[in-house]
């Protein structure tokens, strides 16, 4: 069995949601508050909100909000579209959507000023982590660590982490590769598509992957 | 009748009882959060100890903290009856209801506060008031010291400026706040965060009940288990539409049968309780199958029974905080039908885990259309008991809790 260089360290990952005073009640609202909006308020709204959108047709807040509060769903199908995986700054993905909404509004001019359903509260997450006295020194142990760990340190370490480490890739990749040593693994990890999935659909996929190897 | 099973074995439920429900990974979590705060004492402030939901839900959540390793003390403030009729008009009046006071309500509300300062001790190193009725205890905190929170339960979209210009200053002195919705709050000075309310899966009111027991309690209050019944669980409060329920299922008697069930009860700081009760009687008339339950507040498993014995639950308020008998119904996997106000759209996602509405009218046809297609009404509640599985239980509370003290902790 593979032994790693370094351990996985786990972690408790916890959130928690702040209401900030940016509210949009039209379109136009919208792209001025997405400019000036703080980067955990966009981590949360696109990010963050892949935790809890298990109901909604789009795991953006942003999209279902264009969507369910101002009937524009061109738009929120492109917002919606805003693929996390492409990314690894917060600013990047600012400016993506950014670009998305003021290129609907120079095409549809009359909808900057339309008034939505119901505004939009823009929020934002303070992460707080714990270490967990586990530590996965091989495949197994991790398989093991990913089939008990809750749903927030799932986040925390399959998305969140792309940003957290500046790579496409997650904190279970990456640990497969530079301390495992195994980048065929690693790639499959990462190739993981999760906009569409629950985090519980997630974790399945995860040890479906992994398991079969951790014996190697 | 049967009795109803006690999986805690009538003890008050521990940590370690919740892994059943939220998993281990949840608990631990809890605990190593709690880690960094141990040994820190926590004041809960609120005005009732039965009745309502704060009460309901500091009576599970403070047990819980303190085997957390966090000694928590749940203080009540007391005060006459002109006291909490005039909170009860502040709370209407900060949910947008005409405010007519009488000259001398802010020098009693002021007083009353200063009479429980007097009384209680502040040396803890979290203090959490609860709503407006003791809000002006914060006058403490210059004394006392330690990080003070204000938790507001209602909401706060539209308030009466004479109440809200009354009351701000007050907030404003504040470490923190914490709101229901992003939607409730107010432009202010101090952080706002937001914590869902939660209910406790492990309650009287929520635990899983066997059938013969739900039976039982149905069959008591002479409801016919056979046929269709529509409930609303809430106390008899104006803002809870008791009377528009009765409209609504009137509408739709005149097409399909069903029976109405309007079980609510009392608060202690409520005294506008029984003139609604009389009210709702009235509007229901000698009508043998609009059941009215005044239920006292320990009649936890009958709400229990009654609401896992609806074919459909309602809560058809006009104005709500939260509206946490949507949770409670919604964990028992029942279709519900909502107003679409307050708290209760982050709980009822159109079409997906219940059914919002915006009228009589609309709540009577929404009836119909569930009654008539019982598996969409199913599916609805399937997926709102996953949605509040993964939102609105005391384990989400407590993790929000201590994670707010560690970052107000930090900060200082």
């Amino acid at each position: 069995m593979r032994e790693a260089k370094e351990p996985f360290q786990f972690v408790t990952a916890s959130y928690l949601i702040r209401i900030r005073p940016e509210q949009s009640r039209t379109l136009g609202d919208m792209a001025a508050h997405l400019r000036s909006c703080s980067e955990n308020s966009i981590l949360y709204h696109t990010y963050q909100s892949l935790e809890t959108h298990h109901y909604s047709v789009f795991s953006s807040d942003f999209a279902q909000w264009v969507m369910a509060a101002c009937n524009e769903h061109e738009l929120a199908e492109r917002l919606a579209a805003v693929d996390l995986r492409d990314f690894v700054s917060l600013e990047d993905v600012r400016a993506a959507l950014i670009e998305r909404v003021e290129g609907h509004l120079q095409e549809h001019p009359e909808s900057a000023e339309r008034k939505a359903f119901e505004a939009f509260h823009f929020c934002e997450a303070t992460e707080v982590t714990v270490p967990l006295p586990a530590q996965a020194r091989n495949l197994a142990e991790l398989v093991e660590g990913i089939r008990h760990m809750s749903l927030h340190t799932l986040h925390y370490h399959f998305i969140n982490a792309r940003l957290r480490l500046r790579l496409q890739t997650t904190d279970f990749s990456y640990w497969l590769d530079t301390s495992l040593a195994w980048p065929e693994l690693a790639a499959r990890v990462n190739s993981i598509e999760f906009a569409p999935l629950t985090l519980e659909q997630v974790r399945e996929k995860l040890i479906e992957i992994l398991e079969p190897f951790q014996d190697q | 009748m049967s009795a109803a099973p006690t999986p805690t074995h009538g003890r008050i439920p521990t940590l370690d009882d919740y892994v059943a429900v939220v998993g281990q990974a949840e608990i631990d979590a809890l605990r190593a959060l709690a880690g960094g705060l141990a040994g820190r004492r926590v004041k809960m402030v609120n005005s009732t100890s039965v009745g309502g939901g704060v009460a309901e839900i500091l009576n599970r959540q403070v047990p819980l903290t303190q085997e957390l390793g966090l000694p928590t003390r749940w203080e009540v403030i007391t005060g006459g009856s002109e006291f909490f009729a005039i909170t009860k008009a502040f709370h209407n009046a900060l949910h947008g209801v005409e405010f007519e006071p009488q000259p001398h309500w802010f020098e009693l509300f002021l007083a009353t506060n200063e009479e429980n300062r007097r009384r209680m001790e502040f040396h803890e190193e979290f203090v959490v008031i609860h709503d407006p009725q003791p809000i002006a205890l914060v006058q403490a905190r210059e004394q006392a010291g330690g990080h003070w929170i204000w938790r507001c339960h209602i909401d706060l979209s539209h308030p009466n400026k004479q109440v809200w210009d009354f009351l701000r200053p007050f907030v404003e002195r504040f470490d923190a706040s914490i709101f229901s919705s992003p939607g409730f709050t107010h432009s202010l000075p101090i952080p706002q965060y937001l914590f869902f309310p939660t209910i406790d899966p492990l309650a009287d009111k929520n635990r899983f009940l066997e059938p013969e027991f739900v039976q039982s309690v149905v069959e008591r209050f002479s409801i016919d288990p056979k046929r269709p019944i529509v409930t609303q669980v809430s106390r008899f409060d104006r803002l809870k539409d008791p009377v528009g329920v009765i409209r609504a299922y009137r509408m739709v008697r005149r097409h399909m049968d069903c029976q109405l069930v309007l079980a609510g009860g009392g608060a202690t700081d409520d005294p506008e309780g029984q003139a609604v009760l009389q009210d709702v009687k009235e509007a229901a008339g000698n009508d043998p199958d609009v059941h009215v339950l005044d239920l006292p507040p320990w009649s936890h498993l009958e709400v229990n029974a009654l609401q896992r014995a609806s074919t459909i639950v309602l809560q058809k308020s006009l104005r709500e905080g939260f509206g946490l008998t949507v949770s409670e119904a919604l964990w028992k996997k029942r279709p519900v039908i909502a107003s679409a106000v307050g708290g209760i759209p982050s709980q009822v996602i159109h079409k997906l885990t219940g059914m919002l509405v915006h009228s009589i009218e609309g709540t009577a046809a929404q009836i119909r259309f569930l009654l008539a297609n019982p598996d969409f009404a199913r599916k609805l509640g399937e997926n709102g008991y996953e949605h509040v599985k993964e939102n609105f239980l005391i384990t989400h509370k407590l993790r929000r809790y201590l994670l707010l003290f560690r970052i107000l902790e930090q900060g200082s």
